[in-house]
């Protein structure tokens, strides 16, 4: 699909990046051994007296879990938090969406889970390019956060005796997951919105809806307030505070049909790191195996299925290329159950990134199902007859009918179809242990950070990575910052300030001048083709190089031709949405760029020139071992390569393997 | 299971649908119906894509879209809402507007489009509306009262399975506004109910409960929304289908709070 290229003739080629002369980033990691690194860091913060802490103001961008529960924590301490989001309530935001689960070392099911175990399978379900302290702390308050939350009220489900329920989901060998039906991340985010609704109550959280960060105001080279647009009146605002968190989640419609929200955004992170935040691993993203296949150009959105669904699911296609027959005329020997085939030990709940990309294959070979032929079954069957209608249907009610609605089939008698989409994206602003980026007091939490997941992230570690992040490391890392800085004035009418407000009007004025033909809708699809085609489930070099070539003509022509009426002091949809694929037509080229240097396939991230004779991802610890934290330096102009070694010390790497 | 007709025919393609669609320019502008003919609907889009087909027709033509908000369209967050036909949600039971597929109409159908009518959700735009109000009525007690750090072991408080599930029942709500829009009173009933049920059927929640259940109805009163009248139309369009015993559960917590002197 993608717009083919004239070929350039072969000149000098002009450098891509350009390597940082500073030596290796320094994460801040604390030294000892790996369980007491946080606890000696806890004690070695710096604090802010009780009585001091309505003194600080600190910005939260975003109210998923990670806004929110940092909102509602740093809140409930006293500091002076002011929390902004896009929609009309923080209740809104994406972490809504999330069906399946959330980790908790518990091991209340006696089955040999702990905190290390946790910490092991989630450095090696990363393919160990993750930050052993960091996902150490993170399997460490695993444990408080399903206490925090069960004492919110989260309904998770119950045992009949009256304890927590759990079940195992994708990728683990033990039962850690809990869930509340298929809407854990709803129930998850009303338990941190409701507690930061609490604040707003007690005066120390404000709320600030339908705002837009378009830009981030440093002065003296520390973060010191953002921009933002009125999403109603169009009024460009100023906000001043010792401190910014962005919790803006994902960069995943940077691919046009994910399953993120039609809204999410890189907007504010872009916006930030052309201020001077670092992108690290940009190109670490993730393809979800079980999504509702694409029906037609029309489409806007792609609907994810719990992969919950693979514990009692089988996922085959016919043996036969060609095999056009409906699935229940296909006789058993004649299917293949292609991932219990190829990982008897796994089965159909190997990694994401091992499903999707052997979805991807089989269909590949022209053995997909469905009109498009691109789609796998995934059958109820065999557990429907084994555990009864009933027992499925306690467990997956909701998902099914999400299903039918959809697609209009019903999935009690006919097999579900699915087929890999984007879902979430590991990559992001680049921060050191202390959730700090590249610029002193901007803070990055949750999705919209780029520490613990790898390259690939496991099931259900989302919610807990985004509530681990809110509720326990900003509470710790904020005071800490706040207590150890010394601030200037920083007041709304610095340079600083004017400077970025009139670089936000001037954008906004820039694309409502153009009045060309062609929708932000239309480009924005463009560049997903683009992305899927080539940076999406398998990549490589030509590829990469080719979007790398037509990314900077599709901006060219964004600013030339795009099409959005009406005026910037009003609610203006097209206006807002203009802006966040203008930044997405700078960021992917970033995102290919990393993906292009990086020649290792690891987790999501799988380079047709690197794998293993058997056709997994092969890594190349060697030369790749690193984070890659880029650094802006203009539009058109090459970034700067900040290297992090990733050490080692417990968790030592292998090739994964889930034969 | 939610068959809609149209599947059970043959598959049609380039529906023709007529739409009259509120537009309004701002808050305090005066609104109008507007006609608009579509020739070439999928019956596999979601309303809202199909809304999306005629904004990009609409911008090419130079003119404004219309402004609507949704954001997950996978009926989860709440976003989207839109009075179809005089029903909120549109004519399917227990479905947003986001899941909405156009295989529910038929070719040739003319559909009116509204925003959420109540005093207590002015319009902002077109078909958008502030829904901020429910927002205050959470504000004001629909949480308990635990700060970071606060919890008891996960499995120290037990639950009965039965209590749970009915919590869970209640706390699906995604304050999307359907039942306001719907009732004819504009009353928020079902909405704060639902989250009274949610906290105060289970034992975390029982401590604050009289304090909750009163705080939470005085909130409702003074944003403006109306009295419940029983009527039930809240829970036919609410697409969590979020029973009205939590309204009555409501009411119950309310008058025990009101005669056991909540603190």
């Amino acid at each position: 699909m993608a717009i083919a290229a004239p070929e350039r003739p072969t000149t000098v080629a002009a450098p891509r990046f350009v390597e940082a002369s500073t030596p290796m980033l320094d994460a801040r990691i604390p030294s000892g051994p790996l369980e007491r690194k946080w606890i000696q860091r806890k004690f070695e913060n710096k604090l802010v007296a009780p009585a001091n802490r309505r003194r600080y103001s600190v910005i939260v961008v975003g109210t998923g879990l990670a806004g929110a529960s940092a909102a509602a924590s740093l809140g409930e301490q006293g500091y002076d938090v002011k929390a902004f989001f896009i929609h009309d309530s923080p209740r809104r935001a994406h972490s809504i969406a999330a069906q399946g689960g959330i980790n908790a070392a518990k091991n209340y099911k006696n089955d040999g889970d702990s905190v290390y175990r946790l910490f092991y399978d989630t450095i090696k379900g990363g393919d160990y390019r993750a930050r052993e302290a960091n996902v150490h702390r993170l399997a460490e308050v695993s444990v408080n956060i399903l206490d925090q939350c069960v004492a919110q009220g989260v309904p998770f489900a119950r045992e009949y005796g009256g304890l927590i329920d759990n079940r195992s989901f994708g990728g683990a060998q033990v039962e850690r997951t809990f869930y509340a039906r298929g809407q854990t991340g709803q129930q998850l985010l009303l338990g941190a919105y409701q507690a930061m609704m609490r604040q707003v109550q007690a005066g120390t959280v404000t709320l600030v809806p339908r705002r837009e960060m378009l830009d981030l105001v440093t002065v003296d080279g520390v973060a010191r307030g953002i921009i933002t647009r009125d999403l109603i009146s169009g009024e460009i605002e100023r906000h001043s505070a010792h401190a910014v968190l962005l919790c803006t989640g994902g960069y995943g419609t940077v691919f046009y049909l994910s399953t993120n929200a039609v809204n999410s955004n890189v907007t504010a992170a872009w916006r930030a790191h052309k201020r001077g935040a670092w992108m690290a691993n940009p190109c670490f993203t993730q393809i979800h195996p079980t999504c509702i296949p694409v029906s037609g150009d029309h489409q806007s959105k792609l609907t994810l299925m719990s992969e919950s669904l693979r514990n009692n699911g089988r996922i085959w296609v016919p043996k036969n290329v060609g095999d056009r027959r409906q699935a229940s005329a296909i006789p058993e020997a004649e299917r293949d159950y292609y991932l219990e085939r190829k990982y008897p030990s796994f089965g159909n709940l190997v990694p994401r990134d091992v499903a999707s990309r052997n979805a991807k294959e089989v269909c590949d070979e022209g053995r997909g199902v469905g009109d498009s032929g691109l789609s796998v079954y995934l059958d109820f069957r065999d557990d429907i007859t084994r555990l009864g209608r009933d027992v499925i249907k306690a467990r997956y009610g909701n998902l099914f009918e999400m299903y039918n609605r959809i697609t209009g089939e019903d999935p009690y008698s006919t097999p579900m179809r699915i087929f890999p989409a984007v879902h979430y994206t590991m990559g992001g602003l680049w921060v050191d242990y202390h959730l700090q980026s590249s610029i002193p007091g901007l803070f990055v939490l949750g999705e919209a950070n780029f520490s613990d997941h790898g390259a690939n992230r496991l099931g259900a570690s989302a919610l807990m990575q985004g509530l681990a992040d809110g509720y326990f490391v900003a509470p710790y890392v904020v005071p800490d910052y706040l207590a150890s800085t010394k601030f200037g004035d920083a007041p709304v009418n610095h340079p600083a300030f004017d400077a970025a407000a009139i670089s936000v009007r001037g954008q906004l004025d820039r694309i409502l001048k153009v009045r060309g033909r062609t929708t932000p809708r239309e480009f924005h699809r463009k560049l997903g083709h683009l992305m899927w085609d080539h940076v999406g489930m398998a990549r490589n070099k030509r590829g990469l190089e080719t979007v790398l070539r037509e990314i900077p003509a599709l901006r060219e022509e964004f600013w030339r031709d795009i099409a959005v009426p009406g005026s910037a002091d009003l609610k203006n949809q097209s206006l807002e949405y203009a802006g966040r694929v203008a930044d997405y037509l700078e960021f992917a080229e970033e995102m290919a760029l990393d993906a292009l240097e990086r020649t290792e396939s690891c987790g999501g991230h799988f380079r047709e020139e690197s794998q293993t004779p058997e056709g997994e991802a092969l890594r190349d610890d060697e030369n790749f071992a690193h984070v890659a934290a880029w650094e802006f330096t203009g539009i058109g102009t090459p970034p700067v390569l900040h290297r992090e070694k990733l050490q080692f010390e417990y968790a030592h790497p292998t090739q994964r393997s889930y034969k | 299971m939610i068959v809609a007709p149209a599947l059970q025919g043959t598959r049609h393609h380039g529906m023709r649908i007529k739409l009259r669609v509120w537009r309004q320019a701002g808050p305090d502008a005066q609104g109008r119906l507007e006609d608009h003919q579509l020739d070439d609907i999928s019956p596999d889009m979601s309303f809202l894509e199909m809304l999306d087909v005629l904004n990009e027709r609409l911008i090419k033509a130079g003119d404004e879209p219309i402004d609507f908000d949704s954001d997950c369209r996978e009926g989860i967050c709440g976003t989207c809402g839109l009075m179809i036909d005089g029903r909120a949600h549109g004519p399917l039971p227990g479905t947003t507007t986001c899941q909405l597929h156009m295989r529910t109409y038929a070719d040739g159908d003319t559909i009116v489009i509204e925003p959420w009518r109540a005093d207590a959700f002015p319009v902002l735009r077109d078909l958008s509306v502030d829904r901020t109000a429910f927002d205050r009525i959470i504000a004001a007690g629909g949480f308990i009262s635990v700060n970071t750090g606060a919890a008891p072991d996960a499995n120290a408080v037990l639950v009965p399975k039965a209590d749970a599930d009915l919590a869970m029942d209640a706390a699906a709500c995604i304050a999307c506004g359907a039942c306001v829009a719907q009732c004819k009173n504009a009353s928020a009933a079902l909405f704060t109910g639902a989250k009274v049920s949610h906290l105060s059927l289970l034992p975390q929640g029982s401590p604050e409960r009289a304090r909750r259940a009163l705080r939470m109805v005085q909130q409702m009163d003074a944003e403006g929304f109306g009295s419940c009248s029983n009527e039930g139309e809240c829970e036919a369009v609410c697409p969590k289908q979020i029973s009205i015993a939590n309204i009555a559960r409501m009411n119950r917590e309310f008058t025990r709070a009101s005669l056991g002197g909540a603190s």
